[in-house]
């Protein structure tokens, strides 16, 4: 065991941090959260900024243009553009992570060709439907309908939970091909244009106040059947491909903002004064933090290892819903506590006065989501008993 | 970097595991109860495995190992359920005489500890005694002490029913804090190997008894206890085995903050992974013929020792207090 960086990677650190010095006082502003066209000009000008400097597609291959880096170097790369408060992947999160390496392992060479370098150079956005109202947790259960007309598909249904529906310019669809067959047997993947007639796009309101995702509806829409990747009624095999190409790195960037806030939550109950003493003087509250701190380290050890077992065994450790069990419900408490900090001062998204706390207000909200979204933590719970403890089915 | 177990570490994990079965299965560990938690055959066995000389040079008979390895050969003894004052003894292999080839038992206590509780009380050679000042050799031997009704069968006790001799300095004060960072992270390693093996124990149960005409593995309900039993144990691992990592090459990052990390983690791993070994055991679990209750009475045990979790979450706040 050997937690040393070697010198090829402390000297990619070095470069990466000073190009990151050099950019991100040159970034324009951050628009707001709910200007979508604004957002993507934001999120596909950093694309392209990263693609300039090499350093888009980190984890894609080469000959797809990608940078073809290590895992060891994902993970510096993850850890010091988090850490610099470099912009989010944002509108290219489906494209550069999901949809891009689902087209790289399973479509058409002339796919390829459209696409990967477009979605690489931030030209391209993506969006998934995937989740429907009656398919979450239960996803192969998806029922939005596609009946053949000579080459076309014609789609009809509801996929819900789409982020950035508003401002994709292609949406990675499964769809139900085949409704006779077993669940997982008749579903197909298709690259679906956003401004395909018979499309209507609802934003979705969250109880952190912001449209994150809608719902998206579509009535009779049309595509071309060589939109499709892979075989028909082979979806579901398709979209599964693609969550074996994250390698251990998927929480780092969450791994290294949960650290900051833990930091962050110090500096404010420093600020926080009661009865002439400050939130941090109580003993309580201090042994809290630091025990947060420690659940937090042990997680940053075992992605270290998570990952050097993937380096080794060219697939992901079965550990991915470890990490995401316990780090939604660790930044769920670190953010409980901020609450208890702020007590009164909670009640308010902005902040009060000079206490930075509207952030911790609004990630306590948040955060909700984290423990629900992309598998909830019971399905996790479910996927350890049952694949990695090896416990009978229910 | 590179955080899987290398080829020697596998060999030495083997190594260790199949020592322990062939020599410490879990009837002989029961049975070491009624030999106050130690039988000098048996620990001469452990001494001549190098357990407690694997770090010394090979001088001193030592293999020239590191912390990382000795992490790892701990971890197995927790799994076993091995009883003695392992970490003291291995602690002090090198400076107190017979400790390396497990000719000495030793053990250790804090001079003010206000329990004055003493661990082994009838097996060991030599107590250390820890104090503002260094550690102290006091021969056991002279010691007054009364037997206590113990928690952990396998870890009697005895209350000092005197004060505590001075004893020969061992090591100073700065040593002396070394090694008690030191001994938390060995520490950690049982605890770790608790942890895991009672999430074993608490699976093939589940797997095997039927209720309602399925196996109770299969319920929802317990399937997610287990899950977080096995979550604790993964989280737990990363950490203990960093902590042994950073004891050996300080450069990858705090000591101090990679043993407090371990530390806590593994007593809550290994604490809560017992309560629930034994809930998922039912009526059995309450029963002293399962070993479930093993794995939870050792965690008690071993949660005190070389900082609690609670000190050391003190420590980490102060690390965070100066860093941050």
């Amino acid at each position: 065991m050997d937690l040393r960086y070697s010198e090829s990677d402390e000297a990619f650190r070095k470069e990466l941090r000073e190009w990151l010095a050099d950019v991100l006082p040159t970034l324009p502003a951050e628009p707001h959260v709910d200007d979508w066209p604004a957002r993507r000009t934001y999120d596909t000008d950093w694309q392209r900024r990263l693609f300039d400097a090499g350093y888009a597609g980190i984890s894609w291959p080469v000959e797809y243009g990608g940078r073809g880096a290590t895992l060891v170097e994902q993970l510096i790369y993850l850890e010091e553009t988090t850490r610099a408060g470099a912009p989010y992947v944002g509108a290219n999160f489906v494209g550069t992570l999901h949809a891009g390496p689902t087209i790289m392992t399973e479509a058409t060479p002339e796919q390829k060709a459209e696409h990967l370098p477009r979605i690489l150079r931030g030209d391209e956005v993506w969006c998934q439907g995937f989740s429907e109202p009656n398919a979450g947790s239960d996803l192969a259960s998806l029922s939005c309908r596609a009946v053949r007309d000579g080459d076309e598909y014609v789609i009809t249904g509801q996929k819900t939970w789409t982020s950035f529906a508003q401002i994709a310019d292609w949406c990675e669809m499964l769809i139900r091909t085949e409704p006779d067959a077993p669940k997982h047997k008749g579903i197909t993947w298709v690259m679906f244009p956003m401004d395909t007639p018979g499309i209507e796009i609802r934003p979705i309101h969250t109880i952190a106040g912001t449209t994150e995702f809608s719902e998206v509806f579509f009535d009779e829409a049309r595509v071309p059947v060589a939109n499709r990747v892979g075989l028909e009624n082979d979806g579901w095999r398709v979209a599964m491909v693609t969550f074996g190409f994250e390698r251990g790195t998927g929480f780092v960037s969450d791994l290294v903002e949960t650290d900051k806030m833990i930091s962050d939550l110090v500096r404010l109950a420093r600020l926080v004064t009661r009865r002439g003493a400050t939130a941090w003087d109580d003993i309580a509250l201090r042994r809290e933090v630091g025990h947060l701190q420690a659940e937090m380290d042990a997680l940053w050890a075992m992605t270290k290892r998570n990952l050097s077992q993937a380096a080794r065994t060219g697939v992901p450790g079965p550990a991915g819903s470890v990490m995401k069990v316990m780090y939604s419900e660790l930044f769920q408490r670190i953010t409980d506590l901020a609450m208890r900090v702020l007590e009164r001062g909670s009640l308010t998204f902005d902040d009060v006065g000079d206490w930075p706390s509207g952030i911790f207000v609004h990630e306590r909200v948040r955060s909700t989501s984290f423990s629900i979204a992309a598998g909830t933590s019971q399905i996790q719970r479910n996927i350890i008993a049952e694949r990695i403890l090896g416990l009978p089915r229910e | 970097m590179d955080f899987e177990l290398s080829d020697e570490q596998v060999a030495l994990t083997d190594g260790v595991q199949s020592f322990l079965e062939g020599r410490f299965p879990i009837a002989t560990v029961r049975s070491l109860a009624d030999d106050g938690g130690a039988r000098r055959d048996l620990w001469r066995e452990l001494g001549d495995l190098g357990l407690f000389s694997l770090r010394l040079s090979g001088a001193e008979g030592g293999a020239e190992l590191g912390w990382a390895d000795a992490v790892l050969a701990f971890e197995q003894l927790g799994r076993a359920l091995v009883p003695g004052p392992l970490v003291w003894t291995h602690l002090l292999a090198g400076i107190v005489p017979g400790a390396a080839t497990g000719e000495t038992i030793v053990s250790g206590i804090d001079r003010d500890d206000p329990s004055g509780i003493v661990e082994f009380p009838h097996v060991i050679d030599v107590l250390v005694v820890a104090d503002d000042a260094g550690l102290w050799s006091v021969d056991a031997a002279a010691l007054d002490v009364a037997d206590l009704s113990p928690l952990d069968p396998l870890t009697p006790v005895g209350r000092l029913a005197g004060p505590l001799p001075q004893g020969d300095q061992l090591v100073d004060a700065e040593a002396a804090r070394v090694l008690r960072t030191q001994g938390a992270a060995l520490t950690a390693g049982l605890l770790l190997g608790l942890a895991e093996a009672s999430t074993d124990l608490a699976v093939a149960y589940a797997k095997d008894r039927h209720q309602f005409g399925r196996p109770i593995g299969s319920f929802q309900s317990l399937k997610h206890l287990m899950a977080d039993m096995f979550a604790r144990a993964e989280v737990a691992r990363g950490a203990v085995y960093a902590a042994g990592v950073t004891l050996d090459d300080p450069a990858v990052g705090s000591v101090e903050r990679a043993v407090a990390a371990a530390k806590l983690t593994s007593a809550e791993a290994a604490l809560a992974n017992g309560k629930t070994c034994i809930q998922v055991h039912g009526g059995m679990g309450y029963t002293s013929e399962i070993d479930a209750h093993l794995f939870l009475k050792r965690a008690y045990a071993l949660e005190p020792a070389f900082g609690t979790r609670d000190d050391w979450a003190d420590a980490m706040a102060e690390l965070l207090d100066a860093s941050v």
